[in-house]
C-alpha cells in the first residue's frame, strides 16, 4: 500500500505548528541557511521576517537568477466547462450559482484551442468545473489526443482523479496535473465545501500522491489565500511539498498561491494577507526550494505582478480568460473569477522584455514523458 | 583549440539558457569567442524551429550542439537526438539524461546506454556525465567522441568541486574531456584547462552575469590562459624551496 500525506498529516501537531513563535535570530538563521528546515521556512513566513523582507528579496532574487536566469514560461488556462457538482462558498462556478452552464463541444474545443494557440502559446491548460460524468475521463479521451499537436505541453487543472486515470491521460498526452488543496485545515476546509466530491479533503489531498505514483511528470500545488490561518497553510504546503519531492524525486513541482478575489456570489475574506506578507511568502518559497517553478496569477494587479516577476516568479498564465469560450465562442459570459491584469499574451511577453526577461512560450517537447 | 570528429574548436562552448533575450545571447558569444553552442531541443517550437533562437544563432557562424535536455531516459534523449539531427541539420548531439528535476544529475545508467545507441546511429555523441572516472572510461569505449564530466551541480556556480575525479578522468581518457556544468568564474575555467581539461562548457555564469559580455570576455581569457599554461607544462607546485638549476650546478660542482 502507498504511503499517503495524510498519513503524515494526521501525525503532524497542527496545533504546535500554528502557535510556535519565532524571533529575529530565527529568522536570521534562516536567511544564512543554504538548505532551509521547515522550521526555517515558518520563522521566514512570521511577523518577525517581515523586517527582513529586503534580504528575504535580495536572496529570492539571487536564487531565482542563478537557477532559473531571465527566463519566465508563459501559458494560457482554456475552460472547457463550468459544470460543477461542488458547493464551495469562495467560487463563482458553484453548482447553487445561477449562471449559463456550458461544456465546450468538440468543435468548439478546437476553436478555443487555436485561437488560444494564435496569441503565441505554446503550453495549454485545461480547466472544468467539476462534473465526473460530463467532464470525466470520457471527454478526455475524446478530445485530448485532438489537442495534443498543436501544444508542446498540456497541463490539467481539474476534479482529482483515480491513479489508473492518471496512467492514462499521461499516455494521452497530459505532462501537468494541477491540483490545489484550497485549504490543509480540515475545519476551515469542512467549512467551504459544502457539496459534492470535493468535501472528501483525503481523496484531495492524498491526489498528488496518486500523480507521483502514475508518473505524471509535473504536479501543481497551491493553497487559496483567505480562507484559514495562511501562515499554517503555508507551512503544510511547504511540508507536502518536501514530502512529495523525496517520495517522487523525478517529478517536478509549481506552486501557486492565488489569493482570493471577488465572484460572483461569493464570500470575502476574514483571513486576508496584506500585499507585503504576499511578498513574504513568495520569497519564503524561492528560498525553501530554489527549484520550484513559481506561478502569479492574473488575479493580482499589473502593478504587482511587474514587480514580483524578476524577483522570483518563474510562470504566469497572460492574456487568461476563465470562463469556457471566454476566448472566441462566448467571450460574453461570466468568468469563474476576476482578472485583474488583463494584458494580452503579447503585451505581457513586451513587458518581460522590457523588464529584462526573456518570454519562454516552449520549454518541452511532445514526446518526452510518454513513459 | 582542440578537436572533435575531425572538426577544430575553441576551446570555451557555450550554452543557450538564462539569457535575457536573444540579442544579449549573440553578444555574449561573440565576446566569447566560441565555435560552438549548444541548444535544448526541447526550446524549438514545433514546426518552427528557427523562430528566436536558431535564426540569431547562425548568423553567428557558431556550430549549434542540439542537446536532449529534458528526457529522463534513454528512449527519450534517442528521439530528442533524431529529431534534433532532422530539424538542425546536425549529427552532433550533447547527451542529457537528468531524470531529477532538482538538482539535474546526470543518469549514469540511461546515460550509458543512450551512448551507445545514438553511435550505432551514427551521431557524434558528447555525453554529459557524472565525474566519474570508469563511468567516462565506459562512455569513450561505446565510441563517444567526448566526455563531458560536471565540475558541480548544474547552475550552482561552485567551481571544480569534483577536482579529485577530474584528474583521474583526464589522465585516463583518449578523447577530449569537456568539463560542463557548476563553473561560475573565469579562473574555475581556466584552472579546468590548467589540469588538462581540452575545453569547458559555460552557461549560467555567463548568462545570469549582471553583464554577460563581459563575463563571456573573462572566461574567453581564462580558457586562453589555462591552454597556455597546459602548453607550457608548467613545473608543479612544491611545499619546498627548490634552488634553480644555476645555482644547482654551481653547489654541485663546488661539492
Amino acid at each position: 500500500m502507498m504511503q499517503t500525506f495524510s498519513e503524515v498529516l494526521a501525525h503532524t501537531d497542527l496545533v504546535a505548528l500554528q502557535l510556535a513563535t519565532f524571533d529575529t535570530a530565527a529568522v536570521q538563521k534562516a536567511l544564512d541557511t543554504q538548505r532551509l528546515s521547515l522550521s526555517d521556512f515558518q520563522a521566514l513566513i512570521s511577523p518577525a521576517a517581515l523586517p527582513f523582507l529586503p534580504q528575504m528579496l535580495d536572496k529570492a532574487s539571487q536564487l531565482t537568477r542563478q537557477q532559473f536566469g531571465a527566463a519566465r514560461q508563459l501559458f494560457a488556462p482554456l475552460y472547457v466547462s463550468n459544470l460543477c457538482a461542488n458547493e464551495c462558498t469562495y467560487c463563482g462556478f458553484s453548482m447553487s450559482q445561477a449562471l449559463k452552464r456550458r461544456v465546450l463541444t468538440r468543435e468548439e474545443l478546437w476553436i478555443e484551442a487555436n485561437a488560444v494557440k494564435h496569441l503565441g502559446h505554446d503550453q495549454l491548460l485545461l480547466v472544468a468545473g467539476e462534473h465526473e460524468r460530463k467532464v470525466g475521463m470520457d471527454y478526455f479521451r475524446q478530445h485530448i489526443p485532438m489537442l495534443k499537436p498543436l501544444f508542446s505541453r498540456l497541463m490539467l487543472e481539474v476534479q482529482p482523479l483515480d491513479i489508473d486515470d492518471y496512467r492514462e491521460l499521461k499516455l494521452l498526452g497530459i505532462d501537468t496535473v494541477l491540483v490545489y488543496q484550497e485549504t490543509y485545515q480540515a475545519q476551515a476546509y469542512a467549512k467551504y465545501h459544502l457539496k459534492g466530491k470535493k468535501m472528501d479533503m483525503q481523496w484531495r489531498i492524498n491526489c498528488p500522491d496518486r500523480l507521483g505514483g502514475a508518473g505524471i511528470d509535473k504536479i501543481g500545488l497551491g493553497i487559496l489565500l483567505g480562507l484559514a490561518d495562511w501562515r499554517l497553510d503555508a507551512v503544510l504546503l511547504a511540508k507536502h511539498l518536501r514530502y512529495l519531492q523525496q517520495q517522487y524525486p523525478y517529478c517536478q513541482f509549481s506552486v501557486a498561491l492565488p489569493r482570493l478575489r471577488p465572484c460572483s456570489g461569493g464570500i470575502s475574506s476574514a483571513f486576508a494577507i496584506s500585499d507585503r506578507e504576499f511578498v513574504q511568502l513568495y520569497c519564503a518559497f524561492r528560498l525553501l526550494a530554489p527549484e520550484l517553478d513559481l506561478t502569479l496569477s492574473t488575479r493580482e494587479s499589473p502593478a504587482l505582478r511587474d514587480l514580483m516577476l524578476p524577483l522570483m516568479i518563474t510562470s504566469l498564465s497572460a492574456g487568461s480568460k476563465t470562463q469556457p469560450g471566454g476566448y472566441q465562442v462566448a467571450p460574453q459570459s461570466l468568468q469563474q473569477f476576476s482578472i485583474d491584469d488583463d494584458r494580452s499574451a503579447q503585451d505581457m511577453a513586451s513587458r518581460l522584455s522590457s523588464l529584462g526577461l526573456q518570454p519562454v512560450w516552449t520549454n518541452w517537447h511532445p514526446a518526452f514523458g510518454r513513459g | 583549440m582542440f578537436t572533435i570528429a575531425n572538426t577544430s574548436l575553441p576551446q570555451l562552448l557555450l550554452g543557450s539558457g538564462k539569457f535575457s533575450s536573444p540579442a544579449m545571447m549573440i553578444d555574449a558569444i561573440r565576446a566569447s569567442g566560441t565555435g560552438l553552442v549548444t541548444v535544448a531541443l526541447k526550446r524549438l517550437k514545433p514546426g518552427e524551429p528557427s523562430h528566436d533562437l536558431i535564426s540569431p544563432l547562425r548568423q553567428t557562424g557558431v556550430k549549434i550542439l542540439p542537446n536532449t535536455s529534458g528526457a529522463v531516459n534513454a528512449k527519450e534523449a534517442v528521439f530528442a537526438a533524431e529529431l534534433a539531427r532532422e530539424l538542425l541539420q546536425t549529427h552532433w548531439v550533447k547527451l542529457e539524461i537528468h531524470p531529477d528535476p532538482r538538482f539535474l544529475m546526470p543518469d549514469p545508467e540511461q546515460t550509458l546506454i543512450a551512448a551507445r545507441e545514438l553511435v550505432k546511429l551514427g551521431f557524434v555523441v558528447l555525453p554529459y556525465c557524472s565525474a566519474d572516472p570508469m563511468l567516462c572510461l565506459r562512455l569513450q569505449e561505446a565510441g563517444c567522441a567526448a566526455v563531458m564530466p560536471l565540475g558541480a551541480a548544474i547552475g550552482s556556480n561552485q567551481g571544480l568541486q569534483t577536482q579529485a575525479m577530474l584528474e583521474i578522468i583526464i589522465e585516463q581518457a583518449k578523447v577530449p574531456v569537456i568539463v560542463d556544468a557548476g563553473l561560475g568564474l573565469p579562473s574555475h575555467a581556466c584552472a579546468a584547462l590548467e589540469m588538462g581539461a581540452s575545453a569547458v562548457l559555460v552557461n549560467t555564469a555567463i548568462a545570469t552575469a549582471a553583464d554577460p559580455v563581459q563575463a563571456a570576455h573573462g572566461f574567453r581569457l581564462a580558457v586562453e590562459a589555462g591552454a597556455a599554461a597546459q602548453a607550457a607544462r608548467c613545473a608543479p607546485a612544491s611545499k619546498q624551496a627548490h634552488a634553480s638549476s644555476p645555482v644547482a650546478a654551481l653547489l654541485s660542482f663546488l661539492s
